[in-house]
């Protein structure tokens, strides 16, 4: 599912070789010390994007999943958050090992964000023309009259009807779904290499949300972006994302291809959440939840952190955390007996 | 679960109205319009069944649930229980009402008082309603009903802001059962939870459902959680009901188009299922505040014509399967693909 590879050439950079990730996260860990005792957010958190492929990072609330991108975008204000550990590399390049000037770049042309909730990540004194081409203006230093075409031709890029016209609206005149366009066009001004879109579609309404989730997807294969999608919805996964790596407690505890994870999970949390979930399609007599609720980052039980909720958990569980192993063909998981759940569906 | 259709529906709603005044202007107000939130709405609600009301944001379903609570007045209409219309009533009938039906909202985190023990949160019904409980059995009972909605007897005495999400929603389960409803209305209840957690509500709502036997007007805009937990669902779309019947109809043989569109946009977790043809919506849903003549749903219907324009389409059984459609050119069509799945 890999996009047009001449992208990376047209906006300027030279091509990676094949095979080579845009974005990577090694080892990470981010930790927030507050006042009730430190909250180890993420935990040794590893993983690779690369260009034009759609990875999604899957978890609940408290799973640390949005940490890592805040992590590769700086918005970790610190203190509280501390990362104490690991190495984010874009291109190959250390972020973390760079001056500040030249990840602010990074930042800025290498890597865009998208947010959940548009109202509150644009500003609302601005018009949304302005801050396109306000963006666009500083990094690449060209004139007003310029940037402005450039909004223009963003926005209209990202499906807003008769675009020129609402260059001068401000957010709160947009819908929900025309902000979240807006947002879209805004990080793309620069012509990322990678787009991570945290819970993009989270606060919208179906139908809308189907239409944000297009736009991405073919903006993605357009643009050859790498496209990191963070989200608690494992719908929104099936349907859009190629890798899946899912998140608990500050971990990954399972990663592989989405049809393959989806259709034979080897972590019984990703089974657990699989058996959540009502199908549209039929109606089945009860749900089969996970039992209780994910851990307070502040109290992760020791050895493997979701034994206290599992149905396959023993004594080992108790006592030894499992780590991330390869279980096949560019799947890993963290599970004493990912064989039996494996092999139990 | 189920009940007929020819016993006498417990609730009964017919022209459900509120528009919302918009007005301009600070020391003379005047009114430049309205806001049409909920128009000309009319459901039944049989005893012990789950009625399933979807809808996107704005199509009317919790103001439908807060006119049903009494906590606004409704512009036209009326709602019949026990006999008596909700909105005539008296104080005292009011009072007994407000025991009979009870609602649980979205967001567990506003809707408990901080200030309040849980066990006091649970008991408060009683103060209202002593005959339901003797005083020297209170406590017994809170326990019991901690226990019932899968807390403990001991978090009583704790503060909500001692509990999770999840548990909070548990609790505001149990203080809806403590005065025994007949009527539970369920705005959104685990939309604000997280995956694994919310499959754990479903669950206990249901087995309460069989236990207590209270009807449910379960308000939610996930489909795939309405179609699990209702017997009939009815569909609404800027402030009207645009298609109505038992779920296994709507779901397998939705005849709107807007029906259509919205159980065509709803991603499958099941990356084996194929589906079919996505239907795609242009546009937003219009304002309340101004909305199109004729048919509600036409500007963004690809079947409009003139005829959509001019004449509004009547909720009526187009096809004879109990199962009307407000639509000219109701249609028939599996957009989910049931047919030939397991």
């Amino acid at each position: 599912m890999n996009g047009d590879y001449n992208a990376a050439t047209a906006s300027g950079r030279s091509p990676l070789p094949p095979g080579e990730p845009v974005l990577e996260v090694r080892d990470l860990h981010v930790e927030f010390r507050t006042r009730r005792g430190t909250l180890r957010a993420v935990n040794g958190v590893s993983w690779s994007l690369e260009p034009g492929e759609t990875l999604a990072i899957l978890g609940e609330s408290g799973s640390g999943k949005s940490v890592s991108a805040q992590a590769i975008m700086g918005l970790i204000d610190s203190p509280p958050g501390f990362i104490t550990e690991g190495e984010i590399r874009f291109r190959g390049e250390d972020l973390f090992a760079l001056s500040e000037d030249r990840r602010r770049r990074i930042r800025g042309d290498g890597v865009a964000m998208v947010f959940q909730d548009a109202l509150t990540a644009l500003n609302p004194v601005f018009s949304v023309g302005w801050q396109i081409a306000e963006t666009y203006r500083v990094h690449r230093g060209t004139s007003k009259r310029e940037a402005y075409a450039k909004a223009a031709e963003l926005l209209d890029r990202v499906g807003i009807p008769s675009a020129h016209e609402r260059l001068n609206s401000y957010p709160h005149e947009f819908s929900g779904g025309m902000r979240q366009r807006a947002m879209i066009a805004m990080a793309l001004a620069l012509d990322p290499e990678v787009l991570i879109a945290d819970e993009p579609t989270t606060a919208l309404d179906v139908t809308v949300q189907a239409q944000i989730m297009d736009l991405l997807t073919e903006l993605r294969s357009e643009l050859g972006m790498g496209l990191v999608l963070i989200t608690h919805d494992l719908a929104v996964v099936a349907e859009n994302a190629d890798r899946v790596a899912v998140m608990y407690a500050g971990r990954i505890v399972e990663e592989g291809t989405v049809s393959e994870v989806f259709t034979e999970p080897a972590h019984p949390y990703t089974l657990g959440l699989m058996h959540s979930i009502p199908p549209l399609h039929r109606r089945v007599a009860a749900l089969d939840p996970i039992p209780g609720t994910p851990p307070n980052p502040a109290r992760i039980p020791p050895g493997c952190p979701f034994h206290p909720r599992c149905a396959f958990a023993r004594q080992h569980c108790r006592e030894v955390e499992p780590p991330l192993e390869r279980v096949g063909e560019g799947r890993a998981s963290a599970c004493h007996y990912w064989e039996e759940v494996k092999g139990g569906e | 679960m189920a009940s007929s259709a020819m016993s006498e529906p417990l609730l009964s709603v017919r022209g459900l109205t509120k528009h919302f005044p918009l007005t301009r202007g600070v020391v003379f107000r005047r009114q430049i319009g309205s806001v049409q939130a909920v128009d000309g709405v009319s459901f039944d609600l049989h005893e012990g069944e789950t009625l399933g009301l979807v809808g996107e944001s704005g199509c009317g379903k919790s103001t439908t649930a807060r006119l049903l609570m009494r906590l606004i007045e409704p512009t036209a209409g009326e709602a019949i229980y026990g006999g008596e219309d909700i909105f005539t009533m008296s104080r005292a009938q009011l009072r007994r009402l407000r025991r009979d039906i009870q609602i649980i909202f979205q967001d567990p985190y506003a809707s408990l008082d901080p200030r309040m023990t849980v066990g006091s949160i649970i008991g408060e019904g009683w103060e209202v309603h002593p005959d339901l409980v003797p005083k020297g059995q209170r406590r017994a009972e809170v326990s019991r009903l901690l226990e019932q909605v899968g807390l403990e007897a001991g978090h009583a005495d704790r503060f909500p802001h001692q509990f999770s999400g999840g548990q909070r929603q548990r609790i505001g389960i149990a203080r809806a059962l403590a005065v025994r409803p007949e009527v539970l209305i369920l705005d959104e209840p685990v939309s604000a939870l997280d995956v694994s957690v919310q499959a754990q509500v479903i669950n206990l709502i249901e087995q309460l459902q069989d236990e207590y036997g209270f009807a449910a007007l379960f308000i939610a805009h996930d489909l795939s959680v309405v179609r699990h937990i209702s017997d009939r669902i009815a569909v609404m779309y800027l402030g009207k009901i645009v298609e109505s019947g038992v779920a296994d109809e709507i779901y397998e043989r939705p005849a709107h188009p807007y029906t259509q569109a919205l159980l065509s946009a709803v991603p499958s977790p099941d990356p084996t299922i194929t589906r079919r043809e996505r239907i795609r919506l242009e546009g937003d849903v219009p304002s309340p505040a101004n909305p199109p003549s004729g048919c509600r749903f036409r500007t963004r219907c690809w079947k409009a014509d003139e005829r959509c324009a001019e004449e509004e389409p009547a909720l009526v059984d187009r096809f004879g399967h109990g199962h009307p459609s407000a639509c000219h050119y109701a249609d028939v069509s599996d957009v989910i693909g049931s047919s030939g799945q397991e």
